[in-house]
């Protein structure tokens, strides 16, 4: 589904991506873990097709399409969801209204009819008791005064509504409370499916407690130094990331 | 020197003609003012109060008093700047009251709305006493020149206990120029809103697309005591016409007084609302939202002065700006020093929608009382580009997630207004003029 070759991605004059391969499957899930500044949201965010992240080399090929071809609209309408590690407040957009334009952007590409009120109102509720999404969160503007754990759920409540086929969460765990955390991996893992992808990007083996990676990569300098099994986060955690960085070499270097 | 005589002359010649008769305070009150507008002169930038707003356009440009000059027109002509299910309206055309375009059957008992002219004989008492009470113009050269040469406006006039069900519109229409020379229209507005008395009115200001043409108009607002007066101020003129405009509005001991102010058209526009809280518990909003392109300027100035303690007053005005826009917000609270428990608060926002749209805002507090809390904010700024970002990679194109963003910064003031009728008329012509300026920048 997502293959992942060489890319090297640059940040405000600075390169922080000097070749990634991956290569993902659908129904797989990967964990991208490494200390901070390794590159983890740096590839998150070019995979979405954040402006400020100039692809400075390498191919992103999604579902036989050329990812870097496609501008951040286009990925998502392809099915390719990234759930912030900041979610954006916007001001005066309801969150309802904004989740309603989203659902319908995304039917509108597919060639669905787009859903009335009545019939999106029935999709969420469907869709909010696993995340524990209520009314208020529904009437405020988009993530706007929402606490932290709000707005992480709020991504997975999106995430639920839109059906990605490739869903990229980045540091979602980051500032959340244990329960918090159980929820919002509760609405992940919901979420696992044949069909669909997803990959963890994370600091901390915690979040991978809850939802259990089938892959385990480890990002530093701006390259994957070393993949295996879920195992690999219990030894991480054990050992911490100075292990990699001092003992490994880097995968295919 | 000379020069500046020579650019008054055809001023001058216009307040030689200003009108005459009627009882004799009202001739004496035209009088006082066309000798003090000859003695200020037009303000230049170097006056304080003027300092952005360059209004030598108007100075050297030659308007003709239009007093009810023109082409007749058609209520089909104003069908672009009315609102649906708006019952009662008086209609000005030229600086004139047109009785033939306005309805006032079925107001209720204790309510008085029509022409001005009309109300000085009619309602002699209540204008004497009310009109020029708050427009001084012993500094201000738009008020002396509007006193000196208005001829006609609407007057209104509610008693004591009364509620108005209905809103009330009020409509200046300019019809544009048929003879040789523009034409300006020095139109007035006195609203007597009697204690305990409850009104919404809405004034219109407007004038057909292209046509040149200069609006000076004078409101004043008395709000009695626990009186709620809603206030909505719609200016839709010509984008080619210069609308210079003052509220000036007293409120009494209880009363609650709220403004809307709606900017969307003129070349030069320069919207003044003067509040005075003049008895305790006066409460005071000021909303505004304006929109500029091309090279046109918005200025708008309040004032709100705290005269008495235990006053809120809530203000935030929005600006949308375009091309080479440019606006001015000054924004002035006075705290008198007998006005302790003062509660004022002022938000000022701009989006800038273009690298060339500018904007001149300042706030201006000025607090003699101890114990108060005056809050301010402003900011001014383009497109939030995480947000739009956000919005994409959730499947909305940049054009729609653009739109998303600039609909919500009005909608926040279109929010308020309470008139549903009205506020979907405005959100029409505000998102239908906004499209055409994204549209230009887009094929920029």
């Amino acid at each position: 589904m997502l293959n992942i070759k060489n890319l090297q991605v640059k940040a405000e004059g600075k390169q922080i991506l000097k070749g990634i391969d991956l290569h993902v499957n659908a129904g797989e899930v990967h964990a991208i873990m490494g200390p901070n500044g390794s590159g983890k949201s740096t590839l998150a965010r070019a995979l979405a097709g954040h402006p400020e992240y100039e692809v400075t080399g390498g191919d992103v090929i999604y579902d036989g399409k050329d990812l870097l071809d496609l501008d951040p609209d286009e990925r998502a309408r392809e099915g390719v969801f990234m759930a912030f590690q900041y979610p954006v407040e916007i001001a005066g957009v309801n969150n309802a209204y904004f989740l309603k334009a989203a659902v319908n952007a995304k039917r509108k590409h597919e060639g669905l009819p787009e859903l009335d009120a009545m019939e999106f109102m029935q999709l969420i509720r469907e869709k909010s008791k696993l995340l524990d999404i209520d009314q208020s969160m529904l009437s405020r503007a988009v993530n706007e005064g929402f606490s932290g754990g709000e707005k992480k759920r709020n991504e997975i409540f999106q995430m639920a509504l839109l059906e990605p086929r490739l869903a990229i969460l980045d540091e979602t765990d980051s500032g959340l409370d244990i329960d918090a955390l159980k929820l919002v991996a509760g609405g992940v893992n919901a979420m696992r499916d044949p069909k669909r992808a997803i990959i963890v990007v994370t600091h901390y083996q915690r979040l991978l407690d809850y939802i259990v990676p089938d892959f385990v990569h480890v990002l530093s300098g701006g390259r994957i130094v070393k993949s295996g099994g879920k195992e690999l986060a219990f030894e991480l955690e054990k050992r911490g990331y100075g292990w990699i960085e001092t003992g490994a070499q880097p995968v295919g270097a | 020197m000379t020069q500046v005589i020579e650019k008054l002359m055809p001023w001058r010649a216009a307040l030689e003609a200003r009108p005459q008769g009627g009882p004799r305070w009202l001739q004496d009150l035209r009088d006082r003012a066309a000798a003090r507008f000859t003695a200020l002169g037009f303000p230049t930038v170097r006056d304080e109060e003027w300092r952005f707003t360059n209004i030598s356009p108007i100075a050297n440009a030659e308007f003709v008093p239009a007093n009810g000059a023109g082409p007749a027109i058609s209520e089909g002509a104003l069908t672009g700047f009315l609102y649906s299910d708006a019952p009662y309206r008086v209609v000005v055309v030229n600086g004139r009251f047109a009785p033939e375009l306005s309805h006032l059957q079925g107001l209720p008992h204790g309510v008085r709305v029509g022409s001005l002219a009309t109300a000085v004989t009619d309602e002699a008492d209540v204008v004497e006493r009310y009109l020029g009470r708050l427009a001084e113009f012993g500094t201000k050269a738009f008020s002396a020149l509007n006193t000196a040469l208005a001829l006609d406006g609407a007057y209104v006039h509610i008693r004591d206990g009364v509620v108005l069900d209905r809103p009330l519109h009020l409509l200046f229409v300019a019809t544009g120029p048929e003879s040789s020379a523009p034409m300006m229209s020095n139109v007035r507005v006195l609203v007597v809103a009697g204690d305990r008395s409850q009104s919404r009115i809405v004034e219109t200001y407007a004038g057909p697309r292209g046509a040149k043409y200069f609006t000076n108009a004078v409101t004043e607002v008395f709000v009695g005591e626990a009186a709620v007066v809603d206030h909505y101020k719609v200016q839709q003129e010509s984008v080619d016409a210069f609308h210079i405009a003052s509220m000036h509005v007293h409120a009494g001991r209880n009363a609650n007084f709220s403004s809307h102010s709606l900017s969307l058209g003129g070349q030069i526009v320069r919207n003044d609302v003067a509040a005075v809280l003049d008895g305790e518990g006066a409460e005071c909003t000021l909303n505004g939202l304006y929109l500029a392109d091309g090279d046109r300027l918005v200025d708008n100035h309040t004032a709100i002065d705290h005269a008495k303690p235990h006053c809120p007053s809530h203000e935030i005005y929005k600006g949308i700006l375009g091309g080479k826009a440019r606006a001015v917000f000054n924004g002035k609270i006075v705290v008198r020093q007998d006005a302790q428990k003062t509660d004022a608060k002022q938000t000022n926002r701009a989006l800038l929608l273009s690298d060339n749209a500018s904007i001149n805002t300042k706030p201006q507090l000025e607090i003699f009382a101890d114990d108060v809390k005056c809050t301010h904010g402003a900011a001014i700024g383009q497109l939030d580009e995480d947000a739009i970002f956000y919005l994409r990679t959730r499947g909305l194109t940049y054009f729609e997630a653009r739109d998303m963003l600039i609909h919500a910064f009005a909608g926040d003031i279109l929010d308020r207004v309470k008139i549903e009728p009205l506020r979907l008329a405005l959100e029409g012509e505000l998102y239908a003029q906004l499209a055409k300026d994204l549209a230009e920048i887009d094929a920029a």
